[in-house]
């Protein structure tokens, strides 16, 4: 059984959506008591960072996250759930959930001279690094996914990045450490490809 | 490296498609959702939902009409028309829409792209414009609304640099003057609003040919190009147009 965290942060039905067409069984709540036999666990979202945690916190889901880390079953942050995990972000100065060691930063000043807009929207082609994530099992090389960001995430450890997309530089949008994997850009939006990976994620080994 | 995204825009009027297409003419050509699925398989990057019913006060039709698309269609879509204030953006985005664009109820109230943005981030509100060339404005070009039908005071670069900062994250912006000519976009409008703003400019309107695509798209500076008949009209796939622009150096995604 896959959890998926509801904390009010935008259209998290995406994600619901695409678990349902492929018929993978999902449990979405508000309440983390719901969530706690889950084999893994999805933290999605979209919005503001300083928003997003006061949520977190409100339903108790930011204790329940760091539990879940502890415990060593799957976690799949995707978008800002890929970047709320890290310890601080550059929107609205947000202490974060620290599960991961780093910072979340606003694309630089200097892109709109050099023509680069923000949000960095659309589709774009990613590399991946550092070895092998098994989300990527089977999934075109090279192939294009869906952004949709202004802040990117800058992990302490360079190592832990498993995917970077071109963007004015090589701008990390996938991490794996340990139990926790995190993607920046939205798999449940980026067509065939992105569902292969939500698939690659849910229908994971039984978790140790 | 960013592709430059190819957009088709669907009008739909109490939760059907308004005109015909010739390449589903042996399957229920009214329904947007099947179209929808149809340009999906083709590969396109986003879709636009546009109810022309915007005076229309049961907006029920359409939000069935925005979850129907997206249990099947995986890509992004924005949806507009209609749409005046924040409980219309959250029954929207809650359907399962990416975005909203929102065109007249901006100009009356800009603060909606505020609360919008406060609430949803910015990458949710896409401010719609409807342009057409005045030479009594600083820019050359005037804001209409309700269709292109009235005329603003509003000045298009000026709005669309307002329109920014209020927090909007994105501009869908038609030429009046061009939009139905099948002569090419505008090229000259494009080009300012985009090397002005920090957010992604899409045009829309004049495109009969993925030359035309290509023009905007580049000279244009424009992120992405909104298409409506190209497509529905049969004459071209989204493959077909995208491998002419792929063989014109442009990047798209294939």
């Amino acid at each position: 059984m896959t959890g998926i965290v509801d904390y009010n942060a935008g259209n998290i039905r995406s994600v619901e959506l695409a678990l349902l067409s492929m018929k993978v069984e999902y449990r979405i709540s508000k309440n983390p008591l719901d969530l706690v036999g889950s084999d893994r666990l999805i933290f999605p979202g979209v919005g503001e960072a300083k928003f997003a945690m006061r949520e977190l916190k409100k339903t108790g889901f930011d204790v329940f996250l760091r539990d879940w880390t502890a415990s060593g079953k799957p976690l799949l942050g995707v978008c800002l759930g890929s970047q709320i995990i890290f310890d601080h972000s550059e929107e609205s100065d947000t202490v974060c959930l620290g599960l991961l060691a780093g910072t979340v930063r606003r694309f630089p000043a200097d892109f709109k001279e050099r023509g680069l807009k923000v949000p960095h929207m659309g589709w774009n082609n990613i590399t991946l690094r550092n070895g092998h994530s098994s989300l990527f099992d089977g999934v075109e090389k090279n192939t294009d996914v869906y952004f949709v960001h202004s802040y990117y995430i800058d992990p302490a450890d360079p190592l832990v990045v498993t995917a970077t997309a071109d963007y004015g530089f090589p701008v990390p949008c996938a991490v794996k450490k340990g139990n926790i994997e995190a993607l920046q850009f939205h798999p449940e939006k980026s067509g065939a490809e992105g569902l292969k990976m939500l698939a690659n994620f849910t229908r994971g080994g039984a978790p140790c | 490296m960013l592709k430059k995204r190819i957009i088709v825009c669907l009008d739909v009027k109490d939760g059907r498609t308004t005109k015909g297409v010739k390449f589903l003419d042996n399957v229920d050509i009214g329904d947007p959702v099947v179209m929808a699925a149809e340009y999906y398989r083709q590969g396109v990057d986003e879709l636009v939902f546009y109810d022309i019913m915007a005076s229309a006060r049961d907006r029920g039709p359409t939000l069935d009409l925005i979850r129907r698309v997206a249990e099947t269609v995986f890509i992004p879509f924005c949806v507009g028309g209609g749409i005046s204030t924040v409980g219309d953006i959250r029954s929207t985005i809650l359907a399962g829409a990416e975005k909203v664009s929102i065109n007249s109820p901006a100009v009356r109230n800009p603060d909606l792209i505020t609360e919008g943005a406060a609430i949803f981030g910015a990458q949710c509100i896409v401010l719609g414009m409807d342009a057409k060339r005045d030479s009594s404005m600083s820019s050359g070009y005037r804001v209409f609304i309700n269709g292109g039908r009235v005329a603003t005071d509003f000045d298009a670069l000026e709005w669309a640099i307002r329109a920014e900062k209020l927090g909007a994250g994105e501009i869908v912006l038609n030429s009046i003057d061009a939009d139905g000519t099948k002569a090419g976009c505008e090229i000259n409008l494009t080009r300012m609003i985009s090397e002005h703003v920090g957010i992604p400019v899409v045009a829309s309107g004049g495109a009969g040919t993925p030359a035309h695509m290509a023009e905007v798209l580049t000279g244009g500076k424009a992120d992405a190009a909104l298409i409506a008949s190209m497509v529905h009209s049969g004459e071209y796939t989204i493959g077909s147009i995208k491998r002419t622009l792929a063989e014109m150096n442009i990047p798209v995604r294939l």
